[in-house]
C-alpha cells in the first residue's frame, strides 16, 4: 500500500482551514469593534426609567382629560378623591429595523491606505449599524435589518445573525434603495447609506414607512473627498460600479457646483426626514465612529419621546 | 557645412525637421492633457455639469512652447552644430611651413607637431607641395618645396633647440606661396621684417598659443638667499612652482627645495630659495616644475656656491690694529662671497673647508691632518710674513717651493732698489686675462729656492721675474703661496681689484655678478653639460670648447649652446635665456591671419543641445502631471516628505562627539554608566542603582567612583567607562551599527556588559519572556564568547567578598564567559587555574540595580523578599556588585593567588 504524499494532504487541509478562519474571522472583528464602540455609548440607555408603553408599574399619576376610563386604576382612585392612572414604565417593546446601503458606491475609501487611511463607508456603516445594535439589544430591544433575511429578535444571540448578514452584504448596483416591505408598523427604523442614488426610491419608502407610523433616523455616511471634492485636471470620473461616467476638462472648476449639488441634496433630504418624522444627519468617515454612534442613539431617543 | 555667424552645422538638411514644428504646434493644441481616471461615488451628482472655460481643454500655452522648444532642441541638437567651427579655405600652390622651434616652442611641441602634420595632411589631400623651415636652425640655402606626405615622415624627427631663432631673414623660396607660421609667442626683433617678407609671396596664417611662455634667468646670491627671476611673456595667472635639483648626499639627483612665486599681475618675478649652504651648494639647476622647456632651466654655476673658507692667522691680533691684522683685506675681500670660519685649525678641519686660508704661519700645528685633508681635494692657500720668512721652511711639505730663509725687501728706506711691479699673468696662469693695474707694488716678499719646477709653479711673478704667486698639487689638493703678506705691509696688492680677482680665479670666492668679458677671456671653455631645447640635460662629449670671449657674449645660438662650461676648475652656466632677454607677447599686423590657442576653440554644441532637450522634457513631464492636476494628493505629499526628510537627514548624520567636559568627567575617575533603554522608569532605577553600587563601593573599598551615567552610545567614547550596565526592556530599540562596532571594540579592550532581562531568568534565556527575546536579538551582533553558567570556582566568587550566588531582587543563576575546556585544578587550591583576562559580559535576569537603587536620601528604594532574610539578599547583591567592579578592574588578580605557595617559598628561600 502506498502512502499518499503526506505534505499534499496537509496542505490542503491548511488551505482549507485558513479559508474557514478567514471566513469566520470576519465576524468576531466587527462584532468586537461593535461591542468596543458600543461600550462608550452604556450611559445612554438609562432614559427609559419613565413612563410608557410597557408590562411593569412605573407610577400612579392623576388621570388627565382624555385619559379612557379603562386606565382608571380603581382601587387606588378609591383610596382618594382624585382618580388616578395607572402609568406602566417605558418598554421598548418596538423593533428596530436597521438598512445599510450595501450598493457598490459605499465601497469607497478617499484615503485606502497609508497612515491617514480612512475605512470605506461600508465599512463605518456595518460598524455603527452593529454598535447600534449591540446598544439596543443590552436595552432589550428587539433589532433587525429591514429585509426579510433578519427579522428583529431580541437577545445576543441576533447580534451574530446581524453581523453575519452585514458582513455578507454585497450589492451589485452602484446605488440601492431600502426594502421596506418587511418594516412592522409603529417600529423604529436606522437607514444608514451615502444617499447619492436616486431619492425618488427614497421618497417613496419614506412615504410607505410614514403610513404604518414608522419614524426613525437617516444617517447619510460620506467620504471627506465626496464633501470637499479635491481633484483637478482633466479627470473622469467613473462609479464605483462602473455603470456611470462622467469626464471634465478642468474637475477644480466642478468644485463650487459639486458643493451646491451636495448641499441641496442634504437640504432635501432633510426636508424628506422632516416631513416623515425622522431624524437626518450627516457622519463623515474622517471622524471617529463614536460622534456619529452618540447620535444616533440620541436621535432614537429623541424620536421615542 | 553650413555656417551662420560663430555656428556651423555638420548636418543641416536635419534643420528642414524645424519646419515641422508649426504643424505640431497645431496638433498639440489640439489635444488635450491625457484625463486621470478616478472613482467617485459622487459622479451621479456631476452628471450634467458642463465646464466653464473652453480654453481649459487645451494644452496650456507655456506647455506648449516648453515642448516645442524642446523638439527644436532636439532638432538642432542632430543637426551637428559647432562652435567656433575650423574652415579650411582650399588654396593653392605650394605651402611654406615656419617653425620658430626655439626653446620656447619646446612646452607644446606635440601640439604644434600635430598642427604641421594637419597642414601637411591637408597640403597633401590637395596636393600642394610644401616645405618647412626651422627658424632656429635656418637652412643655408632657400628650401624646396617637395611632396607633403614625404615630409610627414620626417616629423618626428624635428625637434626644438635650446635657443631662440636667430634675427636675420633665413632664405625663402622663391615664387608663391602660403605661409602657416608656429610662431612661440615672444616678440623678437626680426619677425616683423619675416612676417612682411613671407606676405610677399602669398597668404600668411600663424598659428600661436595664448598662454604666456616662462623663463628661468640665472640664479644669483643676495643675502644668503638664492634669488632666481621668474620671467613670463604675460602674466600667469596661477602662481609658479620652482623646484631646485641636485644630487642627494647619496649621489642621487632629485628635488631639493620647491618655491612658489606668484608674479601679482606683472611680467616678472623672483623666487627666493632660503638654504643652507650645504645644500645650496649642492643645487646643480632650478627649473620651473612641469614646464618642458630650456628656458625653463637655470643652471647654477659658481655664482651660487658659496665655498667654506677657514681663515687662520698667525699671532694674536692686538685690539684697535684691525688694519693691522694679517686676514683684514681676506676677510673684506672673502665675506661677500665665501662663508668664513674662524677658528684654530683643529677645530675647522672639523668643519670640512672647501680652502683653508693660513696668514703668515710658519708652525702647522697638525700637518698630518692637514695633508690628510688636502690630499682629499682641499686648497690651502698661504701667505707669507714676517714669521714664515723667519721660520725654516727646508722640510715643510705644504710649501709649492721652497724659500730661501730671510726674504728680501726692495724700496725701503735701507734699500737702492724702487718698489717692484708687477709682470703681465702668463697664458698658461690661472689669472690670464686679468689687466695688472700700474700701481700695485711690492716692497718684501720671500724668496723662492731655484729649481727646475719652479717656473713651472709660479703663476704669478713680479717684473723682474721673482714668483709672486706659486702653486703645486698635493693629492687631490692644491697648495698656492702668496710671497707677499694678505695685508698691506709687504706689498699693496690687497688693496687693489686685482686681489679679489686672483681670490676668485684661484675658485676661493665666488663670483658674484654676471662674468665679464675680462673674467671669461683668455681661455677655452669646455662644455661639460648641454641642455636640449625641452630642457634636459645631455652630455657634451665631442662638442667643441668655445672661446673664453664668445662665452662671455652669453648669446646661446647654434655656436654657443646653452649648458654649463669649464675651465681651469671654474664654472660657468650658460642658460637657454639671454641674460638682458625680456619676453614680451608678440603682435602681428592685422593682415595676418591667427589661429592656435588665441581663437575661440571649436565647441560642438550637441550634447549640449540634447541634454537641454531632455531636460524640457522632463520639465514637460512634471509640468503635465500639474496641469492633470497628478501632483497631488496622498502619494505626492509622501514623496515629498520622503525628500525632504532626506534632504534633512544627511546634516542630522553629522552628529556631535563625545562632549569633552563629559569625556573628562567619565576620564577622570572610575564611573558606573548604563544603557538607555527608552523607558524612563527603568532607566531611572538603573541610575539609581548604579549610585547605590557606586556609594557602597566608595564605603567599603578604596574604589570611590564618580556619580553614575547614562550613555549616550551613539556619541559617547565607552573606552571611558569601566562597568556598563544593560538592563534589557522588550521594547528597547536597538542600537545603530557604528554603537555595535563600538561595543564590540569596548568588549575586546578589556570592558564588560552586565546584562539584566529583569525576569528572574524565567525565560533561561531562551525566548519565553519578552526581555529574553529582546536580550538574543540585542545581543546578536555583539562579539560575545561562548557562555556558562557560572562555575563555582570562578573569579567572581572570590574578588571580595567570598560569594556562591549572585541575588538581585531575584535569586537565580547567572552566566558568564566558559572557561577553556583545559582549565585544571590548581594544586592544593580549591578552585582552577581559569582563564586570564576579565569575562567580557554577565548575563543574568537578577534585576540588580532594583536591588541596589537607593533614592536622594540613601534609602533602598525597593523592598527585597521579606523581612530580614530580604535585608540579608539586599546585603549580597551590593557584594555581588563590588565584586563584580574589582573584577573589572583586577582582572584575574584573585586567580594568582594560585601561586602565592610558590611565591611564599621563593621568599623562604
Amino acid at each position: 500500500m502506498i502512502d499518499p504524499d503526506p505534505s499534499a494532504g496537509l496542505g490542503a487541509g491548511l488551505s482549507l482551514r485558513r479559508e474557514a478562519e478567514t471566513a469566520a474571522q470576519a465576524l468576531p472583528p466587527l462584532l468586537l469593534a461593535a461591542e468596543q464602540l458600543a461600550a462608550t455609548v452604556q450611559m445612554g440607555g438609562h432614559g427609559r426609567r419613565r413612563a410608557g408603553p410597557g408590562e411593569e408599574f412605573w407610577q400612579y399619576r392623576p388621570a388627565h382629560s382624555g385619559d379612557e376610563a379603562r386606565f382608571v386604576d380603581w382601587r387606588r382612585s378609591a383610596r382618594s378623591d382624585v382618580q388616578f392612572v395607572r402609568d406602566r414604565e417605558w418598554q421598548l417593546a418596538q423593533s428596530a429595523h436597521i438598512w445599510v446601503d450595501d450598493g457598490a458606491s459605499m465601497r469607497f475609501s478617499g484615503a485606502p491606505e497609508g497612515r491617514a487611511a480612512r475605512p470605506q463607508k461600508a465599512e463605518r456603516a456595518r460598524l455603527l449599524a452593529l454598535a447600534l445594535s449591540v446598544l439596543m439589544i443590552r436595552a432589550g430591544e428587539r433589532v433587525g435589518l429591514t429585509g426579510p433575511l433578519a427579522p428583529p429578535r431580541p437577545g445576543r444571540a441576533q447580534l451574530m445573525v446581524l453581523a453575519a448578514q452585514l458582513a455578507a452584504a454585497q450589492g451589485v448596483a452602484d446605488y440601492s434603495t431600502p426594502d421596506v416591505t418587511a418594516i412592522t408598523p409603529q417600529s423604529r427604523a436606522v437607514f444608514m447609506s451615502d444617499f447619492l442614488g436616486d431619492l425618488g426610491a427614497l421618497e417613496a419608502a419614506l412615504g410607505a414607512l410614514a403610513g404604518r407610523g414608522v419614524s426613525g433616523v437617516m444617517v447619510q455616511v460620506l467620504d471627506p473627498v465626496e464633501e470637499e471634492f479635491p481633484f483637478d485636471g482633466r479627470t473622469i470620473f467613473e462609479s464605483v460600479g462602473g455603470t456611470l461616467r462622467f469626464e471634465t476638462r478642468k474637475a477644480a472648476d466642478l468644485r463650487a457646483r459639486y458643493r451646491d449639488r451636495l448641499a441641496e441634496r442634504r437640504a432635501r433630504l432633510a426636508g424628506l426626514a422632516q416631513a416623515a418624522g425622522w431624524q437626518f444627519s450627516t457622519h463623515h468617515t474622517g471622524t471617529p465612529a463614536q460622534s456619529a454612534l452618540l447620535w444616533i442613539w440620541a436621535a432614537l431617543e429623541r424620536g421615542a419621546r | 557645412m553650413i555656417v551662420l555667424g560663430p555656428l556651423g552645422f555638420t548636418a543641416p538638411w536635419v534643420l528642414l525637421g524645424l519646419l515641422a514644428l508649426p504643424i505640431l504646434w497645431v496638433l498639440l493644441r489640439a489635444v488635450p492633457p491625457a484625463p486621470i481616471r478616478r472613482r467617485f461615488p459622487g459622479v451621479a451628482l456631476l452628471l450634467g455639469l458642463a465646464d466653464e472655460a473652453v480654453q481649459a481643454e487645451r494644452t496650456p500655452w507655456w506647455l506648449l512652447a516648453l515642448r516645442i522648444a524642446a523638439l527644436a532642441a532636439a532638432i538642432v541638437g542632430f543637426a551637428g552644430p559647432v562652435l567656433n567651427p575650423v574652415l579650411t579655405a582650399p588654396g593653392q600652390g605650394p605651402v611654406l611651413i615656419v617653425a620658430d622651434a626655439g626653446w620656447a616652442s619646446a612646452r607644446d611641441w606635440t601640439v604644434r607637431q600635430a598642427r604641421i602634420d594637419r597642414a601637411l595632411s591637408d597640403a597633401a589631400a590637395s596636393g600642394r607641395p610644401a616645405a618647412i623651415v626651422l627658424l632656429s636652425d635656418p637652412p643655408p640655402t632657400a628650401p624646396t618645396f617637395s611632396e607633403a606626405a614625404d615630409l610627414a615622415a620626417t616629423l618626428p624627427g624635428l625637434t626644438p633647440k635650446p635657443w631662440e631663432p636667430g634675427t636675420e631673414l633665413p632664405p625663402l623660396p622663391e615664387g608663391r606661396f602660403d605661409t602657416l607660421w608656429l610662431s612661440d609667442g615672444l616678440a623678437r626683433p626680426g619677425r616683423a621684417a619675416l612676417a612682411s617678407a613671407l606676405q610677399t609671396h602669398g597668404a600668411l596664417t600663424v598659428w600661436q598659443p595664448a598662454t604666456p611662455v616662462l623663463a628661468l634667468g640665472a640664479a644669483r646670491i643676495d643675502d644668503a638667499q638664492v634669488s632666481v627671476p621668474v620671467l613670463a611673456s604675460a602674466p600667469p595667472r596661477v602662481p609658479i612652482e620652482v623646484t631646485a635639483i641636485g644630487l642627494d648626499p647619496a649621489g642621487v639627483e632629485r628635488e631639493l627645495a620647491r618655491e612658489t612665486v606668484d608674479f601679482l599681475g606683472t611680467t616678472q618675478a623672483v623666487v627666493r630659495f632660503d638654504l643652507p649652504p650645504e645644500l645650496r651648494n649642492r643645487v646643480s639647476r632650478f627649473e620651473i616644475a612641469g614646464l618642458r622647456s630650456a628656458g625653463a632651466v637655470s643652471l647654477t654655476d659658481d655664482a651660487v656656491k658659496r665655498r667654506k673658507v677657514a681663515l687662520i692667522a698667525g699671532g694674536t691680533a692686538r685690539e684697535g690694529l684691525e688694519l693691522l691684522t694679517p686676514t683684514h683685506y681676506l676677510r673684506q675681500a672673502l665675506a661677500p662671497s665665501a662663508d668664513l670660519i674662524d677658528g684654530t685649525l683643529e677645530d675647522v678641519l672639523l668643519a670640512k673647508p672647501d680652502v683653508i686660508i693660513l696668514a703668515d704661519i710658519a708652525d702647522i700645528a697638525e700637518p698630518d691632518r692637514l695633508a690628510e685633508w688636502l690630499e682629499e681635494g682641499g686648497l690651502l692657500v698661504r701667505f707669507a710674513g714676517p714669521r714664515l720668512a723667519a721660520a725654516e721652511t727646508d722640510t715643510d711639505p705644504l710649501l709649492p717651493v721652497r724659500l730661501r730663509a730671510g726674504g728680501r725687501a726692495v724700496g725701503g728706506t735701507m734699500s737702492w732698489g724702487a718698489p717692484r711691479a708687477l709682470a703681465p699673468f702668463a697664458d698658461t696662469s690661472p689669472f690670464a686675462g686679468l689687466a695688472v693695474p700700474a700701481d700695485v707694488t711690492v716692497t718684501a716678499q720671500v724668496m723662492a729656492e731655484p729649481g727646475p719646477e719652479l717656473a713651472g709653479r709660479t703663476i704669478a711673478a713680479l717684473a723682474d721675474g721673482t714668483p709672486l704667486v706659486t702653486r703645486a698639487r698635493f693629492g687631490a689638493g692644491e697648495i698656492v703661496l702668496f710671497h707677499v703678506t694678505a695685508n698691506a705691509e709687504w706689498s699693496t696688492l690687497p688693496l687693489s681689484g686685482l686681489f679679489p680677482q686672483m681670490l676668485e680665479r684661484l675658485a676661493i670666492s665666488a663670483r658674484r655678478a654676471a662674468p665679464e668679458a675680462g673674467d671669461l677671456a683668455g681661455m677655452t671653455w669646455v662644455p661639460q653639460k648641454l641642455l636640449d631645447g625641452f630642457g634636459r640635460l645631455i652630455g657634451a662629449e665631442g662638442a667643441p670648447g668655445v672661446a673664453g670671449d664668445v662665452l662671455a657674449t652669453a648669446q646661446p645660438g647654434p655656436a654657443l649652446p646653452p649648458g654649463l662650461y669649464a675651465a681651469d676648475g671654474r664654472a660657468v652656466a650658460l642658460n637657454a635665456l639671454a641674460p638682458d632677454r625680456v619676453l614680451a607677447r608678440a603682435d602681428w599686423p592685422a593682415t595676418v591671419t591667427i589661429e592656435g590657442d588665441t581663437v575661440p576653440r571649436t565647441w560642438p554644441l550637441k550634447g549640449a543641445l540634447l541634454a537641454a532637450a531632455v531636460l524640457a522634457l522632463l520639465a514637460d513631464l512634471i509640468a503635465s502631471l500639474a496641469v492633470g492636476g497628478r501632483l497631488s494628493g496622498p502619494r505626492v505629499g509622501r514623496a515629498a516628505a520622503v525628500l525632504i526628510a532626506l534632504a534633512l537627514a544627511v546634516p542630522l548624520q553629522a552628529r556631535a562627539e563625545m562632549d569633552p567636559a563629559r569625556a573628562i568627567e567619565a576620564a577622570s575617575n572610575v564611573v558606573l554608566a548604563h544603557i538607555a533603554t527608552g523607558d524612563a522608569g527603568v532607566d531611572r532605577v538603573a541610575l539609581a542603582g548604579l549610585q547605590g553600587l557606586s556609594d557602597t563601593l566608595a564605603r567599603r573599598t578604596t574604589v570611590e567612583p564618580s556619580a553614575p551615567m547614562t550613555l549616550d552610545l551613539e556619541n559617547d567614547d565607552l573606552a571611558l567607562f569601566t562597568l556598563i550596565y544593560w538592563p534589557v526592556t522588550p521594547n528597547q530599540p536597538a542600537p545603530s551599527a557604528q554603537a555595535y562596532a563600538k561595543l564590540n571594540r569596548y568588549l575586546r579592550g578589556g570592558g564588560m556588559i552586565l546584562f539584566d532581562t529583569r525576569d528572574a531568568d524565567l525565560a533561561g534565556f531562551g525566548t519565553a519572556t519578552e526581555a529574553g527575546r529582546r536580550l538574543q536579538a540585542l545581543a546578536a551582533p555583539l562579539d560575545i564568547p561562548p557562555l556558562e553558567p557560572i562555575p563555582a570556582d570562578h573569579i567572581l566568587t572570590r574578588t571580595f567578598y567570598l560569594l556562591q550566588n549572585f541575588p538581585g531582587r531575584y535569586d537565580a543563576p547567572i552566566w558568564v564567559e566558559a572557561a577553556p575546556p583545559d582549565a585544571e585544578q590548581a594544586e592544593g587550591m580549591p578552585f582552577r587555574n581559569l582563564n586570564d583576562g576579565v569575562t567580557p559580559v554577565v548575563i543574568g535576569g537578577n534585576d540588580w540595580a532594583s536591588a541596589w537603587a537607593i533614592d536622594a536620601n540613601g534609602l533602598a528604594m525597593f523592598p527585597i523578599g521579606r523581612g530580614q532574610a530580604g535585608e540579608r539578599q539586599r546585603e549580597t547583591a551590593l557584594r555581588f556588585g563590588v565584586n563584580l567592579v574589582m573584577h573589572v578592574l583586577t582582572g584575574n588578580y584573585k586567580s594568582d593567588q594560585v601561586h602565592v605557595p610558590a611565591l611564599l617559598e621563593r621568599l623562604g628561600q
